[in-house]
């Protein structure tokens, strides 16, 4: 797995990622990756056949409450942050017809 | 001679408020001095929330604040949720962010009736060992003003060891908490996965981020310890267990103490001559105190940073998608379609090592290279998570380095991202097995002549902190070397 990554890969995973990233950005991006991915390779070393992958440290699963209702973000504290609004909604560009691809 | 609220430990300052030898106005007061004083040449906070810290001192000497923590001064990180100020966690994606709620482990401490003095400068998104990556600017190390103070929780390392808090919050993810506070000579406690709520907590890496502390001593660590841990209705990740009652009881002989010692921490001369002498100094201090010392092996150490690097990236990947610049933070202006927005607004607000880290993580877990490397670290972190379980068959902590080497220079490994990941080789492991860990301050770097500290760490088992802060108390006042401050 510690092939090098080219310029093309990286503009795979950016589109993936949802990043923008500039010719250069790339380039340096497949360096980089290129040299962090040959030494994560290192794992390769390892039997780890008819290991469990561990996904978490805590031995919890489905933590229930109760299905009580308990009150929201009042509509002026759930803006405050927003970007661009339009009287009590999130404003965004449009997303359907021509302006979709997300 | 006056009582001193700036150098005092937390539990002592808790005290003096409460006993009206001194105000928590007049605390809340000399923090902030030394805070506007000095923290201009540190820039370990970002934000001083000077007027709200004042006011609440007031209403803790008006006797309408009360608590286990009344009036004492603390600093949080800037990727906690804090209702009265910014959230930015380091990033300009979240530039001027006021989040609509408080973390769980603040309001905790508020609820106590500790006084928040402000948020402190961190790596992008917890990214990072030097606090370089921070777009609020850089954080300089009090010791030496030339060098980082660690990472990701620089800023909280650098007021503490400045005396800019009584106590400040960290979250550690691979070492965030523990490398920081060795090369800053602070009390560094990351508890054990699920022992302090994450609500509230901005996320990089959900399986192995936990809140915890820096502080003065040990005795400051207890006492933080007892009032955040616990389950929250909030946070499912909670470890749905009760906290000791004797959480706090570091004074108490820690009983059986067998220290676990593991060659994979001293080996191929990778530690400073320093570091192997504080190392070996604690050692002798544990036997001295008449622990048994113990050899355990940890054969997967070395694999533990490209494990980390696998779960943490894939992790990260997903927990950041969550910023699209829709709901809140940064939006681009000159976007065109939905997905350009997205591609746009990321591109801005994130910076190079948050991007790289999302590409990495996003990289592991797509078509084709899922198995090949996220699911085969996950494994190999069930092999390390397996070491400790042996080990601790056998051992009560396992006494090790927190870093390799003291503070290094402000822009020294900037260059190069994987000399920079490998900060974090005796941490990670701590994290990726969901397990407790302090860094303890233990001596002196006399490198290029400055006094640099540096730090051991002890691991504990999980839920155990009650034990592993009485071991660690056992060579605090041994060495006394948490009571040594830098000239400022």
């Amino acid at each position: 797995m510690s092939q090098p990554i080219t310029d093309s890969d990286v503009r795979h995973v950016a589109k993936l990622a949802r990043l923008h990233l500039s010719d250069a950005e790339v380039s340096a991006m497949a360096v980089q990756l290129g040299s962090v991915l040959g030494y994560v390779g290192m794992l390769q070393e390892l039997d780890v056949s008819g290991i469990e992958p561990l996904t978490h440290a805590l031995d919890q699963t489905n933590v229930f409450r109760a299905d009580e209702p308990l009150p929201g973000l009042p509509v002026e504290i759930a803006l405050r942050n927003a970007p661009d609004r339009d009287g009590p909604f999130f404003a965004v560009p449009k997303v359907i017809g021509d302006g979709g691809g997300a | 001679m006056p009582f001193d609220p700036t150098t005092s430990t937390l539990v002592s300052l808790r005290d003096a408020i409460a006993t009206k030898k001194i105000s928590a106005g007049e605390a809340a007061a000399a923090y902030l001095a030394r805070i506007a004083s000095i923290n201009p040449s540190l820039n370990a906070y970002r934000e001083v929330l000077a007027e709200k810290a004042a006011a609440r001192a007031a209403q803790v000497d008006a006797g309408r604040v009360r608590g286990p923590l009344a009036g004492v001064p603390i600093a949080i990180k800037d990727c906690m949720c804090y209702a009265e100020g910014t959230t930015c966690a380091g990033s300009n994606m979240l530039r001027g962010h006021r989040s609509p709620f408080t973390a769980t482990a603040v309001k905790k401490l508020e609820d106590a009736g500790a006084v928040i003095l402000g948020t402190t400068n961190m790596d992008e998104f917890a990214m990072g060992s030097s606090t370089e990556t921070c777009a609020y600017g850089k954080v300089s190390n009090p010791w030496d003003v030339t060098r980082v103070p660690g990472g990701s929780s620089g800023g909280a390392s650098a007021a503490m060891a400045a005396d800019l808090a009584a106590a400040a919050l960290g979250s550690d993810t691979g070492g965030s908490i523990r490398q920081p506070a060795a090369v800053t000579g602070t009390v560094g406690l990351k508890p054990t996965y699920g022992r302090v709520s994450r609500w509230g907590l901005i996320a990089y890496a959900s399986s192995l981020d936990q809140i915890g502390t820096f502080t003065r001593s040990v005795g400051d660590a207890a006492l933080l310890a007892k009032i955040m841990f616990g389950a929250d209705p909030l946070d499912g990740t909670t470890a749905q267990m009760g906290v000791p009652a004797d959480l706090d009881q570091v004074e108490s002989a820690p009983g059986r103490m067998r220290i676990g010692v593991a060659r994979q921490f001293t080996q191929d001369g990778a530690n400073e001559p320093s570091v192997q002498r504080a190392y070996e100094e604690a050692l002798a201090v544990y036997k001295a105190a008449g622990a048994e010392v113990v050899e355990v092996d940890l054969p997967h150490t070395k694999y533990g940073i490209p494990c980390y690097y696998l779960v943490a990236t894939a992790e990260a990947s997903s927990n950041l998608a969550r910023y699209t610049g829709m709901h809140y933070g940064h939006r681009a202006k000159d976007a065109g379609d939905l997905a350009d927005l997205y591609r746009k607004s990321r591109a801005e607000g994130f910076g190079a090592e948050v991007k790289r880290r999302i590409m990495l993580g996003t990289h592991a877990l797509s078509s084709g290279y899922y198995d090949a490397y996220y699911t085969r670290a996950l494994k190999v972190r069930r092999l390390i998570r397996n070491d400790f379980d042996t080990a601790f068959a056998s051992c009560d902590a396992i006494l090790c380095p927190t870093t390799t080497g003291p503070a290094f220079r402000i822009g020294e490994k900037t260059g190069d991202p994987l000399t920079m990941y490998m900060n974090d080789v005796y941490t990670v492991t701590a994290n990726l097995a969901g397990l407790p860990a302090i860094s303890l301050p233990a001596g002196f770097s006399a490198a290029e002549g400055g006094k640099l500290p540096v730090g051991v760490q002890l691991i504990g088992q999980a839920f155990d902190e009650a034990r592993l802060l009485r071991i660690a108390r056992v060579h605090e006042r041994a060495t006394g070397h948490h009571l040594v401050r830098p000239v400022l």
